[in-house]
């Protein structure tokens, strides 16, 4: 008896739209963020993270009114991540309804800030989010970098360093993501989870690269993560959220049935 | 009927109140307010809370919200949670040591898992365990699970104060509850259907 992993979709939000398609029977319409939000918690899912794609204002603006909308009526932990950068920023989230917001490109230009926006809204609305790309030899001991704008630009920042900064600096969660992994189906790169989730004493979700549901057992079991967030197997239908509880189960991980 | 959800600057209150419209009885009408007159003409009083104890004492002492607060708990349903329990305590280890509000005897003290895979805060589904009944459990089952974030947690002196308990490294009192008080550390805003009727129930219970 004890504290569960956490299985938490991942949504991508653009101008106020579900984008890369959710499919569920009978949704009427894939792109409304509340519907998919309410489906993923009739499904059972533990938590939802909205991430914010939008390449306008407008689209940062209308953010705000899913949060609203979607908080009004499905009542687990939402997160909300993409473009957040300052304390300001951080407030009309969670006014809007968001219990967490994920933080990237800004921890990484202005570090002070997550400091300031845990001092001010507590670390359990704050989540960095660790986009890594693994930059040792073969036949080296393992080592990641930070990348920032969807693994692009390299900052020279040593990963596992990166993340005991921020867990000092107040963050109260960690999403660590494989820019090696994502997208490719191949599993989280088990390495870096591990050993970022051992170095921090905050909780880790594993991100990047799920493409079955022996990944998800083997992030937790593997990885040390103490939640897994993960895109296209459920979007697509896949699996289920009840099919990946059933495996984690099965294996030995607590889950909320 | 009228239901103040008391905002005194401290984390989200968005989704209490969403939560609580969305299971309140027709005709109830839900405000949030850090006014003491508006938290005494109210018929039930919810009390959430997030943050650093040091932070909400400042904020309730600013208000001139503990007098108000503490008749209005004597008189109606009263509903902390999460930090709105942990302040109803005698004293919190938090920011080097914080006197609290003072209502139940006892302590908040930080979770120092010995078990190192056991992060800090708390974040997630653990299970509510009940160890005595009371009306705001009705239709839930026992060791339901509940949305729980925290790195502080509440040790009531008095045994007979705790109505639930959880497990994270070590078993610690979930839930208080004595007269018209009756507070939950996890977040019942969040916590899906079963949180859902905790908040029912509580809008419906006419206390002791």
């Amino acid at each position: 008896m004890g504290l569960a992993k956490r299985i938490i979709p991942c949504l991508d939000v653009a101008e106020g739209r579900v984008v890369k398609g959710v499919q569920f029977e009978g949704l009427r319409d894939a792109g409304d963020p509340v519907e998919a939000a309410r489906r993923y918690n009739q499904a059972g899912a533990d938590e939802l993270t909205f991430l914010d794609i939008s390449a306008s204002h407008e689209g940062r603006e209308t953010m705000q009114h899913v949060v609203e909308a979607v908080a009004a009526e499905v009542f687990i932990p939402l997160t909300v991540g993409g473009g957040i950068r300052t304390l300001a920023d951080v407030r009309r989230l969670l006014h809007a309804g968001a219990d967490k917001v994920s933080i990237n490109t800004a921890a990484v230009h202005h570090p002070e800030r997550i400091k300031e926006m845990s001092d001010a809204v507590g670390s359990q609305c704050i989540v960095v989010a660790i986009d890594a790309r693994r930059v040792s030899g073969e036949d080296e001991p393992p080592r990641w970098e930070i990348f920032t704008h969807g693994g692009r630009n390299p900052t020279g920042l040593d990963a596992v360093k990166w993340a005991r900064y921020m867990a000092e600096l107040g963050a109260g969660e960690l999403l660590v993501t494989s820019m090696d992994r994502d997208g490719m189906q191949q599993g989280f790169d088990l390495e870096l989870t591990r050993t970022i989730s051992d170095a921090v004493p905050i909780p880790v979700i594993a991100s990047g690269g799920v493409g079955n549901l022996d990944h998800l057992v083997e992030g937790i079991l593997q990885g040390h993560a103490d939640a897994v967030l993960a895109a296209s197997i459920f979007h697509f239908g896949t699996h289920s959220i009840a099919e990946a509880k059933g495996v984690m189960a099965k294996a030995g991980i607590e889950v909320r049935d | 009927m009228q239901i103040a959800v008391v905002d005194y600057g401290m984390g989200n209150l968005r989704s209490v109140v969403k939560a609580i419209e969305h299971v309140a009885p027709d005709g109830a009408h839900v405000v949030l307010t850090d006014a003491p007159e508006v938290i005494l003409e109210s018929e039930r009083v919810v009390f959430p809370g997030q943050g650093a104890a040091a932070q909400c004492m400042t904020a309730l002492r600013e208000r001139n919200l503990p007098a108000a607060l503490r008749e209005a708990a004597q008189t109606r349903p009263f509903l902390g949670i999460c930090m709105g329990m942990q302040v109803l305590l005698d004293r919190s280890e938090e920011n080097d040591g914080v006197d609290l509000l003072g209502w139940f005897p006892g302590q908040v003290k930080r979770f120092q898992p010995g078990d190192e895979r056991l992060k800090v805060p708390q974040m997630g589904w653990n299970q509510l365990h009940r160890t005595q009944e009371h009306p705001l459990f009705d239709g839930i089952r026992q060791d339901a699970r509940f949305y729980f974030v925290h790195s502080y947690y509440c040790e009531p002196t008095n045994p007979a104060h705790s109505v639930a308990t959880a497990d994270y490294g070590l078993t610690y009192c979930a839930a208080l509850a004595d007269d018209y008080i009756f507070a939950i550390q996890a977040h019942p805003e969040k916590s899906a259907d079963d949180g859902l009727k905790l908040l029912a129930n509580f809008t419906r219970w006419s206390g002791p």
